[in-house]
This record gives C-alpha cells, structure tokens and sequence, in this order.
C-alpha cells in the first residue's frame, strides 16, 4: 500500500498556474528591442554594434561578478541584466567611448541594481541610473552626437568610439545635433517624418520611432508591458506642449515633441520597467501623466535639450508614493474608517 | 444580452471537458467506512453509537451538537467497528466513527420518514435541513440551516443558486443540473418557503449551455424562480463576486450575504434538499468529480460519505503514480498527504494530477512588481504589497493597513505570478499567525 | 585687512549665546529631574543584554528595574552565568533566587533515517508554512517536520539541526527563552528544568504496530515503562506514555530499560542520551525513501 505514496507530492493551492515566468517576460522585451539595435546599427554603423555589444556584455558580467560576490546563485539567466545593458547602449551617443560605456554598465548594474538587493528592489530603472552617471561624468561625450547614415559607417568606426582611458577625445570635425538641440538652440525645426522613421541624428537606440512603437505594441498584445504608460506620457506630453504651443507659436509643435528625442524609447522600454513603475492602473496614469508633464518642462525651461532621463528617473522616486496612494478600493470594505 | 460579470478574474484551462459528458454513477462500497465527527465548520456532532454496534442504511450515529453543527447519517448498514480517532485532510488526528458494511447486505435506505412539505412551516423547513445533516456542497461545508436562518433583524430578499462552479475540473454541479432538474426546483421552492424569499436566481455560467437551456426549460410558468448567465470566468462561483455581478451590490467586509438580503446556496445542495427532505432522509453519499490526468476512468460518481481515498483510487484506477492528489478543485482544493483519509460532506471533487499539469516545482524569483496580481485579484486588494510584507513577517500590517482578512485565498494572485511567489501560502501563513496573536491576546 | 571690531563683537555674541544656553539647560536639568535608583543602571549592565524576554519582562531594562524594586530575583535572569547572576545579588546584597537551570527539550526523534515521509511537501521552506498543507505530509502526524523553524528562532545559536533533520538543543546555550516553544507548529518543545533526566522522546498517540510502521522509534504504548517505574510516575495516556516530573526525584533510569523501541530515554551530561538495553539498534544512517 505504502508504493501508492512513490512520487506524490503535496503542495498549497493553488495546482495551476499560469506558465509564464520572468524570464519568459524578460526575454520577450529581449525579442523586442532586438529590431531597435538592428535600426541602429543600420543607421550608425559599426560604433553602435560595439557600443551596445560593450554595454551588454559588461553589464552581464557584472551582474555574473556580484551575484559570485555576494555568494548569490547566477540571476544571469533571467534577462534582466541583459535588458539593462541593451537600454543603456541604446540611449547613448553612437560615437560614445566604449570604455566609458564600460564604466557606466557596471555603475548602472553595482549601484542602480545590486545595491538595492537585485531585481525587484531597485527603486531607480538600473540603464537610466548608469546613464545618469555618464552625463554626469562626462558631459561632453555624452553630448557629442554624430550624423546618421553617414557612408563609411560600416567600415569605420566613429572617431571617437575608441578613445582611451582618461585620454581626452580627438575634437570632432563632422559633429550632428539632435532635433531637440537643434530646436533649442538653433530654433530649428526637423521634419516629423524624419523623426519618425529615424532620419536624424540622436542617441543610437531613439531616433527610430516606429520599430520603437512596433516592439512596444509586441509586449503590450503580449500583456508584457503597461499600455497605460506610455499611453499616458504621450498624452500629456502631446497635451501640455500643445498648450504651450498655442499659446506661443514660437515653441515646438507637439508633434515634433513626441518624435524628437529620447522620448519614445523612454516612454515604451524604460518607464514601463515593471519594477520602477507603480502597481495599481490608478498609479499608472498618474506615474505617466507626471513624467510627460516633466520631460515638456525640462525641455522647454530646463537647461538641458532633452529630459526623459531624469522625468524617467523623478516619476521612479515617486512611484512608492504613488503606490501608497493609489491602492484599490477593496471588496466590500466600509467608507470611513476601519472595521474590525 | 451582455453576460454579467465582475472585474478582475482569471481564465485557468477548464479541462471539463474530461468529465463534462459523463453521466453521474453510483459507486460501490467500499469494505470500510470512516465518517469524521467534524466534516462540517462548526462544532464536531456528537457520536451516539457504541462499538460493535449494527446500523442500518440512512441511521442517526451522530447528533448536533449545538446551533452550528450538524447530524451524521450511517452510508451503510452495517456494524460500528469503532467510535475513535482517524486521520483528517488537514493532517490531525479527529475523532471518527468506523463502520464495516455487512457484504450480504442489499443496502437499501432504511430509514426515512414522508414529511409533508406542503403543510411545513419555514421554522419546520431549516430544521428539517439540519435534521438531514446538510453543509454546503460547494466546498465550505457550512451548515446550511445556519446560513438559513437571517441574523435577527435581516430579511432575505433573494435566495441565489449557485450553478457557476468556476472550478477548473469539476463537473459535479453541471452533471447535477442535468440530470437532478426536478430536485432542484424543488429544493428551490422548499428554501423559498424556509427563508420567506422574494426571488431566486438561478447562477450559470456561459460555459454550460444545456444546464443554461434545461433550468430555463424547468423554470418556466415560475413566477419567482429565473435564470441568469455569467461569464466563463474564475472565481465567478464564489459568494462576494455573485454578488457584485448579479445585483452590483457587494457583501459588506467581515458580513454575511444576508447584509444585503442575499442567501447563496450551491445546486447540489438544493438539489439534495429537494430530494432528501420530503422523504425525511439523511445525506449519506453525495456527488464527486473524478478527474485530472492521474486517473484511468475519470467521471463524476454518486460516493457515499465516509469512503476512504484509497479505495476510490483503486476503483477509478491510477494513470502510472499518482502525482498530487487534490479535494477540491486545482484553484482552491487542499492537497491530501494521507490517502486514509475519507470523503466528506464538503468534498465536491477529487482530482489527480499527473507530471505536466501542477506547478509545484518552479523557481521563484523575486516580486517584479509586474501588477499581474493586482489586476487579476478579485477582491481588489494588492498582493504584490502583501506579499513582499509577509517575506518580512509584518503580519500585524497585512492585516491593519492590507485588508489581508478580505482575502478568500482564491488563489488568482499565484496563479498569474510570473515570479511563482506562493502568494496564497504567505497569506495563509499571515492569517494563522495574526489569529493565534488575537486569540493569545 | 581684518575687521577686528566685527570679529570682535561675532566672538563675543557666540560666547553669550553659549552661556545663556547653558544655563537654561542647567536649570532644566535641576528642575526636571526625575529620580531613578541608579543601581539600575548597573544592574542593567550586569545583565546580557539579550533582551530575551525569558524572565517574563519586556526587556533587561525592565527586569533590572524589577529586581532593584525586589520585585524579582537575579536568579530569574536564566541568560546570565550563575557567577553573572551571584554578582548582582551581591550588589544588591539580595538572595540570588533559587532557579534551576531550564532547557527546551525536543518530544520527538523521529528524523528522516527513523520516521517515515509520506509525500513530498512543496512550498515555503518553514515548519509552519508545511504545516498548514496537510500537516506537511509526514507519516507521523505529531512527528517533527524537520524544517528548521526552531533553528532559526534561536537567538543564542543554540540549536542546531542534525543530519536527520531533527533539532539538537546545546544545553549550555539554551536559556529557556520560550521562543522555540511558541514557534513550533507540532508544539514538540517543552521547557524542562536540566534534572529531568526521564524524557519520552515522542508524542504520537497511535497504538502499537501501527506507530512503528511510520516510526521505529516511536512510542507503541505497551506499558513496559509505566510497570517498571514507581507506581504513579508514568502513565499511559491516549496511547502515550506521559512522565508525572512531581514525583520524579525517586525516578532511576531501570524503568526505561525494557522499552522496545527507545522512546523513552535517560538523559545524561552534554546531551548524551542513554536508551534501554531493550531498544532496537537503529542502523540506518540515510534518510528514508519518500513514500
């Protein structure tokens, strides 16, 4: 009788579930950044396979580094390392050093994941902290930009991609701007439709905005990303820069606010990060509605051209807050005071 | 017409379709019977048969014992072979009776008494269900003459009956509508009467069709008794989300259905009262799903109450090794360890998982706060937070500042987490540890 | 150049604030006082600073102020060293308290080489998580699960789970803080004073044969211990065999020689255990095939 009991096992309900896991979720935001890096690539060269191939790899071994460090098992293998160092190849410039790069993956996965705990415990988007850190430190590297679909790209590399250590940057002689520095600076204005199909210069992974859009409606049908939010941010920014816009017809028309920029790859990839963004649908819109709201003011106000970063990174510290705000209104629960 | 519906929910595969066709049969008996004094919530009933003693078929063994307690009935005639302790689903040691059926035996009901139900009171009426030793089919096993009886001041205005099983697998309440129709309405008009109700609603959900079709069929000319169609969706069965769909009305926090003049009873339970009160009968076998991949010949089966696991395993015959045994439906069901332990009153459905269908063995990884629990728990509460203050023991604030008591551990939270967190465990956990604190303070 | 006059006068501010707010804090301090016994403090400092909760008081701050008033004795404090606990009563100039030494004391030694698990528990890997699923599936329903719970409540390190999967108490360490007591969901931990050496190691309350089927060391109920010793000390109940300690100074270790499988043992110096001459060697070292 007792062979009955071979093999049976006795869990807690309950049975079923779902068979999604995280690194299914974290490997299907893999697949849709993938045609982003191939666009980039495409239209920066070669310096962009490197730049983002270095970010990748440096942020993997970091998380492989810290996880033997802190005697943790591997995590590598739930994606999420690899989609922070893919995020942050892609918002830097094309022509960005590759050993500052480096420098920035490890900063982004040392103090803006694993100082926290890990996954699920960063409050800050781990890629938008290592960037932080890059505009910070090297302002202007991370500012210089380079022309897109130039000739030679696929076989040279962009002059000053391979710069050395603490060497300073040979000046560059053909140096872009981007749409929104040319805006706010120049008072010149780029064509939407360049914008949109990413004939602009711009950081490697943003000046595309419709394979950005593609792979952000992959995950939204997959029910792998909020479409609140980034819903929510292209609202209130196409909303508030409206508002500026006819009041004074001398600021940027909301289209071109919506294109331009980092805009787009930060609204779908990087404020949609399940672990930095708010959990309840309330907290969702109010989370997009406050970083659309900061990435106008940034731009229009601020010193900077562009602000997604840090709009990305403020609605990030709000959004505990937001949480404690927003939670649902329970089944059943009396108005007024608790029951007990 | 729109289905009614709640917001929130899951879609789990059915797997129905195992059993959904196979008429109920009757099962046979098996050479002991263990029937537990406490299959029932409430207080255990009071054994008032002595060992060695014969019983026949449909006998009082054991009495109320209080307002919150019901009778046992024997399954079988036969004799007491102890009146002592056995192993329970949850593990303990409770106290039981155990009876040897006699072989020879035709087995036949002995002992009933034609009430007329025409000439009965409503007082008359729940006492005769609790004279029946009737609980809650459904699962809960509650007495449903408690249920029954309003708190003092609260009238019932509509007495739904609960035909949604949203359950993956089961089927019982599905075969019972099929083929106990007549019971049904009769147990209908019974409880009408019992709790001076206005209406009742009879509550399916879209998946069942013919079940739609024949209550429909038999409902009609009844000028109280109607028919409404839910949407396939888990946990749509359960009291709280009945409520809110059919009547968008919700059951106060900690009250009861009859807060907002409501009794929810399941089909079979209906169906029993129908067909048991008028001839004064006990409940002594009810009917039990059979399914899931681990088992040879899955149906739905007349069991007698009492009937150890083991046994039906051997009848129904196992698929290769039995993986997980589950009473109850995969969502909510409990996972028995001991393969003693019998049937009970409450067990609407026994299903066997093979290799490839339980969950049991992923990896968990931590919380991403991906909101998949939020928007899919159906009380509206926020598991992610529960479940990251339960990893840290903060018990006192689940249930402060988290409503962790609203919680009907319906499982949709685990079910949807991508990281496997054993949300339902945590708060299973959460909810034993802030109890044994309140009753220690 | 230097502007002496306004250093002069921003020195000479500084020290007249300084001064002002001196003396308001001086009065403050006068006026304000409140009077506590400072033995207190000393006595507080002569305390572990476990902040256990053994003693029955919130902390060693409370306790140390009990056992000033007189409220309590030093013996009380079971976490001290008897040399620790002698140096506050000579403090004090108060008795020490008599109070024996305490240990926890495990009812149950059925690990996994003895005592059978019938099917695999999945899920948290706590002894009260797995015993709210079934009662976490093994065989003895009374038996230890073997989780650790207990281990990792212990704030003195002092048990420690063996190969088996059963607790260990050091009884140096132990002192008696209740903490593995309250934790266990088996309720297998009982607080002993270290002179009972008379212990049954098992709480089942099946009969014969059918314990011994999930455990070969579980107690049969076949009275053996209860007809050795002197009369009233053991007693069989629900199955069990229960030691009366009240009357256990008479006790020796002949009662538990005939007992067949080693339920009930005699328990020695640092955690030794004596079993009866009539207990059944356990040979196996491996745990248990699941099943």
């Amino acid at each position: 009788m007792t062979s009955r009991y071979l093999d049976m096992e006795i869990s807690t309900s309950p049975h079923l579930g779902r068979g999604l896991s995280v690194p299914i979720i974290m490997r299907n935001v893999v697949y849709a950044l993938l045609p982003i890096i191939g666009v980039a690539v495409y239209t920066f060269g070669l310096s962009v396979f490197f730049l983002v191939f270095t970010t990748l790899v440096t942020c993997l071994m970091a998380e492989r580094f810290i996880c033997l460090w802190t005697r943790k098992p591997s995590t590598i293998g739930d994606y999420s390392a690899a989609i922070t160092g893919i995020l942050l190849g892609l918002t830097l410039p094309p022509g960005f050093p590759l050993w500052m790069a480096a420098l920035g993956s490890v900063i982004a996965m040392a103090l803006g994941k694993a100082l926290f705990g890990g996954l699920g415990f960063n409050p800050f988007n781990p890629a938008l902290v290592g960037r932080a850190f890059l505009q910070a430190a090297f302002p202007t590297a991370i500012t210089t930009w380079s022309d897109a679909f130039q000739a030679d790209r696929f076989t040279t590399f962009i002059n000053t991609t391979l710069t050395l250590p603490f060497m300073k940057a040979i000046p560059d002689t053909v140096s872009g701007a981007t749409a929104l520095a040319a805006m706010k600076f120049d008072h010149k204005l780029a064509d939407t439709y360049d914008l949109f199909i990413g004939n602009i210069s711009g950081s490697a992974g943003e000046t595309c905005a419709l394979v950005i859009l593609l792979g952000g409606g992959y995950l939204a049908l997959r029910k792998m990303l909020d479409w609140r939010i980034p819903v929510g941010i292209f609202l209130s920014v196409l909303l508030v820069s409206g508002l500026f816009w006819w009041m004074d017809p001398k600021n940027p028309p909301p289209l071109f606010m919506l294109f331009s920029g980092g805009l787009m790859l930060g609204a779908v990839f990087m404020a949609t990060d399940m672990v930095t963004s708010p959990v309840t649908p309330v907290g969702a819109w109010i989370y997009s509605g406050i970083i659309g709201v900061l990435v106008v003011f940034i731009r229009l106000f601020g010193g900077l051209p562009e602000g997604v970063m840090y709009a990305i990174l403020l609605g990030n510290a709000a959004t505990p807050l937001i949480n404690l705000m927003t939670q649902p209104k329970v089944y059943g629960s009396v108005k007024g005071g608790k029951k007990d | 017409m729109s289905l009614k519906t709640f917001a929130h929910g899951i879609h789990p595969r059915e797997n129905k379709e195992i059993t959904a066709l196979k008429p109920i049969r009757r099962f046979p008996f098996p050479p002991y019977f263990v029937l537990l004094l406490s299959q029932h919530a409430g207080k255990p009933a009071k054994p008032i048969v002595r060992e060695g003693q014969e019983v026949r078929r449909g006998e009082l063994i054991a009495v109320a014992n209080g307002f919150v307690s019901v009778p046992i009935h024997s399954p079988a005639t036969g004799v007491v072979k102890k009146v002592g302790t056995s192993l329970d689903f949850n593990g303990k040691m409770a106290p039981a009776i155990i009876i040897i059926p006699y072989p020879g035996s035709l087995q036949q009901v002995e002992c009933w008494q034609s009430r007329d139900i025409d000439h009965m009171t409503p007082k008359e009426i729940i006492q005769g269900v609790q004279d029946m030793g009737m609980v809650g089919l459904g699962g809960a096993a509650f007495p449903t003459h408690v249920k029954l009886t309003p708190p003092k001041g609260k009238t019932i205005e509509t007495l739904i009956i609960n035909g949604c099983e949203c359950e993956p697998y089961l089927t019982s309440d599905h075969r019972v509508m099929l083929e106990q129709s007549d019971d049904i309405m009769m147990g209908i008009r019974l409880l009408l009467k019992g709790v001076m109700a206005q209406r009742a609603v009879i509550a399916i959900e879209a998946n069942k069709p013919d079940a739609i079709e024949l209550m429909k069929k038999c409902s009609e000319g009844e000028k109280q008794i109607s028919v409404a169609v839910f949407q396939t969706k888990y946990p749509q069965g359960a009291e709280k989300m009945l409520t809110r769909a059919l009547m968008k009305k919700d059951i106060p926090s900690g009250g009861l259905p009859a807060d907002i003049g409501c009794v929810i009873s399941n089909v079979a339970t209906v169906a029993e009262i129908g067909r048991l009160l008028p001839r004064g009968q006990g409940l002594i076998e009810r009917v039990v799903t059979i399914s899931g991949r681990g088992v040879q010949r899955p149906g739905n089966y007349f069991i007698p109450i009492g009937t150890p696991l083991d046994f039906i395993l051997d009848q129904v015959g196992l698929e290769g090794r039995a993986h997980q045994v589950i009473f109850g439906g995969p969502m909510m069901g409990k996972g028995v360890a001991f393969l003693e332990t019998p049937i009970t009153k409450g067990i609407s459905g026994i299903v066997v998982m093979a290799d490839a269908e339980h969950k049991s063995r992923q990896k968990i990884y931590p919380c991403i706060k991906c909101a998949e629990c939020v928007n899919s728990c159906p009380i509206h509460l926020n598991p992610s937070t529960l479940g990251l203050l339960a990893r840290k023991d903060e018990f006192d604030q689940m249930a402060e500042d988290f409503h962790l008591f609203d919680c009907f551990e319906c499982g949709c939270c685990s079910y949807v987490c991508p990281s496997h967190i054993p949300l339902v465990q945590y708060f299973r956990l959460a909810k034993e540890a802030v109890r044994k604190k309140r009753s220690a303070a | 150049m230097i502007d002496i006059q306004a250093l002069f006068v921003a020195v000479s501010l500084m020290v007249a604030l300084g001064v002002l707010l001196a003396t308001i804090l001086a009065i403050a301090n006068k006026k304000l006082h409140v009077f506590e016994d400072p033995r207190i403090d000393v006595v507080e400092g002569m305390l572990p600073s476990a902040n256990c909760g053994a003693c029955g008081e919130p902390g060693c701050r409370a306790f140390a102020e009990k056992v000033v008033k007189g409220g309590a004795t030093p013996g009380q404090c079971t976490v001290s060293s008897s040399d620790g606990r002698e140096d506050i009563a000579h403090f004090l100039g108060v008795d020490v308290g008599a109070q024996e030494k305490r240990v926890a004391r495990l009812a149950c030694a059925g690990g996994n080489n003895v005592a059978r698990q019938r099917v695999e528990y999945l899920g948290l890997p706590t002894c009260q998580a797995a015993h709210l699923v079934a009662g976490g599936g093994k065989g003895c329903v009374w038996g230890c699960l073997g989780l650790g719970d207990c281990e990792r409540v212990c704030d003195f390190g002092a048990i420690t789970m063996n190969e088996w999967g059963l607790p260990v108490v050091d009884e140096e360490k132990c002192t008696a803080c209740n903490d593995c007591v309250e934790v266990c969901p088996k309720d297998l931990f009982s607080l002993h004073p270290i002179s009972h050496k008379l212990w049954v190691a098992c709480k089942n309350e099946v009969f014969g044969e059918d314990a011994e089927i999930e455990c070969e060391v579980a107690c049969t109920a076949c009275g053996r211990c209860a007809a050795d010793a002197p009369e009233g000390i053991i007693e069989m109940k629900n199955n069990l065999a229960v030691i009366d300690y009240s009357k256990i100074e008479k006790v020796t270790d002949t009662c538990i020689q005939r007992c067949p499988t080693g339920a009930i043992v005699w328990l020695g110096e640092k955690g030794w255990v004596k079993k009866g001459v009539g207990a059944k060697g356990i040979i196996r070292k491996t745990p248990l095939p699941i099943g």
